[in-house]
């Protein structure tokens, strides 16, 4: 009983599953410790997936597709940032209609440039020499068996911490989130920085929406990520602004919709709607219990004002 | 590009701002204002609050842009767009409100913006390594791994003067660096500054109290209302013509000392404690009482556990054991309003936030309080705005209130304006005890002498004061007796007669009352 629930394939699955998570988060993260909240990361997450599926839908090319996924992140990023930084905008509003721009347009132009859903040939699990066939405790099938996007996105997790501690742009960074006043008496410019982090988290969400729509599921339909960018937002809380932290959070996250997914293949008799809320409410008590302290960007939401 | 030898840094033999002007919506804040400094020279830039020296300071950091007027720099005509051009140019600038990232180290704090020597890289190590020579070579101890909010204030100025000759700044501008520090750590700093002028450095000193400026400036520029009274050599300046200059007239600068005329225990605090907003202990069994018709006067350099002091007193704040007794009575753990019926006001340390509210007009901010009593209630629940307004005209009389009329936005009033109607408001209730905190901080001296008038008067009329106040000055000058508070305690309570700067200085750094 216990062995099929927790079969290697439940962890690999569980792999796979947290790779939206942590692009989209991971991406948040920037935005957030330089004071910016992106509440539209679901929003600009199915401009991605539905851009990445599309160009792949119509040319074959997943570099292409990625790159689609890129723009539109691009291009919804700068919108946010320029909305956020340099006309000031109350943050919270203002990615509340990121997000319903982002559903509506996804939608509209799905249902115009492709119409009933289509699935794509999306990226294929690498196969890696000697690895990937490791059976002992199926580390074969958990760790090597997957695709290019899993393997990106577990490497951003060190990076962004090392871009974070260990360089200037790093603590530039650190420092626009926390007293952008000090940041701008320093000679650093708060608006590019933040635009800049903006911009790359947008970048992220976009890809994050292609990991799902020409990866994990290879398919696009209207509100695809359902829920999934606003538990990106919720785990930057939970993982408190750490890249590891936040890794954390979107494993546990992956690991309870895989389990779910398990649970459900095995024909084990539980409402899968109990699954369904469970990441919702695990959520609310970490956000009760972990986002209290320590490296919270205390300018986060905050607009910059000289006061000239 | 070592830092730590001044011969490889910039120079800067003159600089010079020209006609400056800067309109701010509705303000001239700066009026074409001429100013100059001098390498090796503390040239001391004194005027009361808004008129116009950080503005002044903030252009020429780049941080605002005039409207007209030119920077030279050694002669040659230099426009400073940003404080990165600042830097650049060898201009730093060490603000009021530091400038420093809290959660960084000192070393994260000194690095930002800088160029690393390692490219995409931080090079912590060797930001370490200078900033420890220049912290020698000034005498400015801090470590370069800590973080910046486990530092005390002094420290943390340490660190902005670090960082600023650190950037190789050859002229430094000090907005009121005192403002922070206690007596003994004001002639550290000044043993600082003189060492800066000596290595060739220029120096603009900001500041409002008069005694500094003439202790440490060679030169004193005043400024008043946006424009320029004059500059004149430190040597030939009185406390009373500065004070003249910056006010445009005569000013009281020494308050008689009236023999306390002490009535019968008013307020009484055994062993009070309470949690600062931080959640530690941020006042510690303080024990004090105070008598009918005496000012006991708080020292302390900020955060020692005044504010907390203050707000219990006021209710404001629950206490974690102690009790708190007015004429008598147990009002430990009372809500504010029944503190006011029993005869407390509170003149609280942050007027803008606590003293008023913003968006509200003068005569609404003036019944803040009593709008359910008469006389401003009607028909039992109707505000009686004709009472209302009528009480609030005649406080804008009587306490010489610059504003345009009742129904004006209390925002838009000048800080000691604000402060007299705050003033106004809570002595309209005659109180037996009132608490004042920092009344007289952000205030222009007209406006301070008023309100150290009414206090005294206040006190003639048999009222119990509490003056907290981080103005040493103030303090001895209007106090009966003389309270020092260290890390939430009360270190010693000395008579003021018998008090001196030096030992108060001593106390606020926490050293324990000699008994002599």
């Amino acid at each position: 009983m216990i062995e099929n629930i927790l079969a290697p394939s439940v962890f690999a699955t569980c792999l796979r599953l947290a790779t939206p998570y942590l692009f989209a988060a991971i991406g948040e993260m920037f935005g957030q410790r330089s004071g910016v909240l992106n509440l539209g990361v679901e929003g600009i997450m199915l401009m991605g997936a539905f851009f990445a599926h599309y160009v792949v839908l119509s040319t074959g090319s997943l570099l292409l597709g990625v790159i689609g996924a890129l723009i539109a992140g691009l291009v919804m990023g700068i919108a946010v940032a320029f909305v956020n930084v340099t006309l000031k905008a109350e943050q919270g509003i203002s990615g509340i209609g990121v997000y319903l721009f982002g559903l509506g347009m996804s939608e509209l132009l799905f249902k115009t440039l492709v119409g009933t859903p289509r699935s794509v040939s999306g990226f294929p699990p690498l196969h890696i020499p000697v690895l990937s066939d490791i059976q002992f405790l199926g580390i074969g099938q958990i760790f090597f068996q997957h695709n290019l996007l899993v393997y990106v996105a577990f490497a951003l997790v060190p990076i962004s911490a090392y871009v974070l501690r260990r360089t200037p742009l790093g603590l530039m960074i650190r420092a626009v989130g926390q007293n952008p006043e000090a940041a701008d008496a320093m000679g650093i410019s708060v608006t590019r920085v933040r635009y800049m982090t903006v911009i790359f988290g947008a970048m992220m969400a976009g890809l994050a929406g292609a990991s799902l729509s020409i990866a994990l599921l290879n398919v696009f339909q209207q509100n695809l990520t359902s829920g999934l960018g606003f538990i990106a937002i919720a785990l930057v809380y939970f993982g408190r602004w750490r890249p590891f932290g936040v890794m954390l959070g979107a494993l546990l996250f992956s690991f309870v919709n895989a389990l779910q997914l398990q649970i459900s293949a095995i024909g084990i008799d539980v409402p899968s709607e109990f699954a369904v809320m469970a990441p919702y409410v695990i959520t609310i008590i970490a956000l009760v219990f972990a986002s209290k302290q320590t490296e919270k960007p205390t300018a986060l939401t905050k607009p910059f004002d000289r006061g000239e | 590009m070592a830092v730590s030898s001044l011969a490889e840094q910039q120079r800067i033999d003159q600089l010079q701002m020209r006609g400056i002007v800067k309109q701010f919506p509705g303000v001239l804040a700066v009026d074409h204002v001429d100013f100059e400094v001098r390498a090796g020279e503390i040239h001391a830039l004194l005027g009361e609050n808004g008129a116009g020296k950080s503005t002044l300071m903030k252009i020429l950091y780049g941080l605002y842009h005039a409207d007209e007027g030119a920077v030279l720099i050694d002669g040659v005509d230099t426009a400073i767009r940003s404080p990165y051009a600042a830097i650049q140019r060898g201009v730093g600038m060490v603000h009021q409100h530091f400038m420093l990232v809290p959660s960084l180290t000192v070393a994260e704090n000194v690095a930002l913006g800088l160029k690393s020597s390692r490219g995409w890289r931080l090079d912590l190590d060797v930001v370490s390594k200078r900033l420890n020579e220049l912290s020698e070579r000034y005498n400015l101890k801090v470590d370069p791994n800590v973080p910046v909010w486990q530092l005390a204030v002094g420290e943390q100025q340490r660190v902005e003067i670090l960082r600023a000759l650190y950037k190789g700044a050859a002229l430094l501008i000090l907005d009121e660096p005192t403002a922070v520090l206690t007596p003994q750590e004001v002639d550290e700093l000044f043993q600082v500054l003189e060492q800066m002028t000596a290595d060739g450095r220029a120096i603009i000193f900001i500041s409002h109290k008069l005694h500094e400026v003439l202790r440490i400036s060679q030169r004193i520029t005043v400024l008043r209302d946006g424009r320029r009274v004059d500059t004149i050599p430190t040597s030939g300046a009185t406390k009373a013509t500065l004070a003249e200059m910056m006010v445009g007239r005569p000013v009281v600068l020494e308050y008689e000392q009236q023999p306390s005329n002490r009535g019968g225990e008013r307020l009484h605090l055994n062993d009070v404690s309470a949690l600062s907003n931080r959640g530690e202990l941020g006042l510690k069994e303080v024990s004090l009482t105070i008598y009918g018709g005496e000012i006991v006067g708080v020292a302390g350099v900020s955060g020692n556990g005044q504010t907390e002091l203050a707000q219990v007193i006021a209710g404001l704040r629950p206490t974690k054991g102690g009790t708190i007794a007015i004429d008598g009575k147990d009002v430990t753990g009372k809500p504010p309003s029944q503190l006011q019926l029993l005869g407390l006001s509170y003149i609280p340390e942050e007027r803008m936030e606590d003293g008023v509210i913003k968006e509200f007009t003068c005569a609404e901010n003036f019944v803040l309080q009593d709008h359910g009593r008469k006389p401003y209630v009607s028909a039992g629940f109707l505000l009686n705005l004709r009472a209302i307004t009528d009480a609030c005209r005649d406080a804008i009389r009587q306490y010489e209130i610059k504003t345009p009329g009742t129904e004006t936005p209390i925002k838009s009033l000048s800080g000691g304006n604000i402060q007299k109607l705050v003033m106004a408001r809570e002595l309209s209730r005659h109180p037996q005890v009132l608490i004042a905190a920092q009344p007289t901080r952000g205030v222009d001296i007209g406006a301070s002498e008023y309100i150290h008038q009414r206090l005294l008067d206040e006190r003639r009329q048999g009222t119990a004061i509490l003056l907290i106040s981080e103005d040493l000055d103030e303090i001895m000058a209007l106090s009966d007796r003389i309270a020092v508070m260290y890390e939430g305690r009360i270190v010693g309570i000395v008579p003021r007669a018998q008090a001196t700067v030096r030992q108060i200085g001593a106390m606020m750094a926490g050293a324990e009352l000699e008994v002599s």
